[in-house]
Parts: structure tokens; sequence; C-alpha cells
């Protein structure tokens, strides 16, 4: 029944929308980290998403989505003059990460929204079905 | 035969039922990628459809049985009903054409629908159990 496939739907976009609220929430929280694991500053990471058909790779069930990769960020990192700093290079500056808080803002507001557009999908749906099942009553 | 009549009775209504849930599925599909770069809306044209069903073309999409024990499939667009790519009113940079806009407007009107069909299948059943009833 298609309407069991809407849910899948749903919940996959859901699962992609949570998925890219992860990246920015990182991205916000690292924006000042000007060291990290692989040494050098971090960078900022986005979400690639793809549409992928549901139940059984028909395409005629629908299309999903998922996230088909994280990449980072290729813009170039923010310098800032700190000697004092314990990163800092010969000539005074250090590295911080790329990260772009108003960008990062307005992602973050985008992946809500369409986190509860498709809630209200979900509870659309479930509506019409639970209304399907007191035919006849 | 009684049962064929019930059948005859229903089985407008049932086509109705499953082009609006098909249809349910592809705006589904069209809300859930609202982000999704490249990707394109797509709809049916539910009154030339349900149209199509109704006159006798129902059996496009559907499996051929030759046995009364055999299963009639289960696929995701019962009816076979042509899916059609939308017309982008304002274009987006990525490619995707998706209007959140009108894929609301179209969702809303869709399950509305729905439950009308709902309904209106629901007053038929009851008129038929009030002409089967012994008094």
């Amino acid at each position: 029944m298609s309407l069991f496939n809407v849910f899948h739907i749903a919940a996959s976009a859901l699962t992609a929308q949570s998925q890219r609220l992860n990246v920015v929430a990182s991205n916000l929280a690292n924006a000042e980290s000007a060291t990290s694991v692989n040494g050098g500053p971090y960078r900022a990471k986005q979400v690639v998403f793809e549409a992928i058909p549901m139940s059984g790779g028909s395409v005629q069930a629908g299309l999903g989505v998922a996230v088909r990769e994280v990449v980072d960020d290729p813009s170039p990192l923010r310098r800032v003059y700190d000697p004092r700093h314990p990163a800092a290079d010969k000539d005074g500056y250090v590295t911080y990460p790329n990260v772009n808080v108003v960008d990062e803002m307005v992602n973050m507001i985008s992946a809500s929204r369409s986190y509860q557009n498709n809630v209200d999908v979900m509870n659309t749906t479930k509506a019409m079905m639970l209304k399907l099942l007191t035919l006849g009553q | 035969m009684m049962v064929d009549k019930l059948d005859r009775l229903f089985e407008g209504h049932a086509a109705a039922l499953k082009l609006a849930s098909f249809r349910q599925q592809l705006l589904a599909s069209n809300i859930a990628n609202a982000d999704t770069p490249h990707y394109k809306a797509m709809d049916i044209d539910f009154a030339a459809e349900l149209k199509r069903v109704i006159d006798g073309g129902a059996a496009a999409g559907s499996l051929v049985t030759t046995h009364p024990r055999h299963l009639p499939g289960n696929s995701a667009n019962p009816l076979g009903a042509q899916v059609r790519y939308r017309s982008d009113v304002q274009g987006n940079i990525d490619g995707n054409t998706v209007d959140m806009d009108r894929e609301r407007a179209q969702f809303a009107e869709n399950a509305l629908r729905y439950e009308a069909i709902v309904r209106v299948l629901n007053t038929q059943i009851q008129h038929m159990k009030a002409a089967l009833r012994t008094q």
C-alpha cells in the first residue's frame, strides 16, 4: 500500500535532516578549534543529499533521501594575528577553521524546517490511514 | 450476484483511493527531497488518471493472472498511473524543482480528497447495510 511508503520516505528525510543538523552542530561547536586530531585546524563539513528509490529499488515506489557523503568545505581557512597563541606560526598568525557561523545558522533553520515538514507529512498520512480503518463502522 | 454488484458499487472509489494514496506518496517524495540537488518534482494528473482507470485502462500496470490462485502482485503503482515531472515555476540554482508552498498545498488537498472519498464510501456502506438489514 502506497501510504506505508509515505512513512518510509518521510522517515528517510528525517534521518537525513537530523544528520545535517548533526554536522551543523559539530561545525558550530568547532568554530574556534585551531587544532584537531589531524594536526591542522578543523575544516567545516557539509552534507550532500541524494534521492534514493524506496522499497525494492523501484522509482515508482517514491524517492526518499539519504546523505551520500560528508564533504570538507574547500573555502580558505581564517587567519588571525595573535602572536601569544600557542598555535601561532612564525609570523604570529593563528589559523582558525573556515566555519561561517551565519551560514551554519541558516543551514540549521533550513534543516529544522524541512524536519518539521516531514513530520507533518507523517501526521497527515497517519490521520488518513486511521480514517480508512474506520470504513464501514 | 449480489457480491458482484457490491464490487461494482465500490470499485470506482477503490480506484480513487489507490490513486490518491499513490499521489500522496509522490508528494511525500517531493517534500522529502526539498533539499536534494538536481531532484525533479513529480506528480500525476489525478482527474485524467481516474478517468482512464474507470474507462477500463487499469490493466496497464497490473499483473495478468491466469489462475484463480495466482497472487495479483504488490506493485507500488497498482494502477499504472503515469508519473510526470512538474513544470518549474522558479528554478533553483542547484537544479531542484520542488516548490515547497505548492507541494504543501497539493499535499493538503490530496489528503482532503482522500478523506472525502472515504466518507462517500462510508455513506454507501451505511446505505447498503440499511438495505440488507432485516427488520
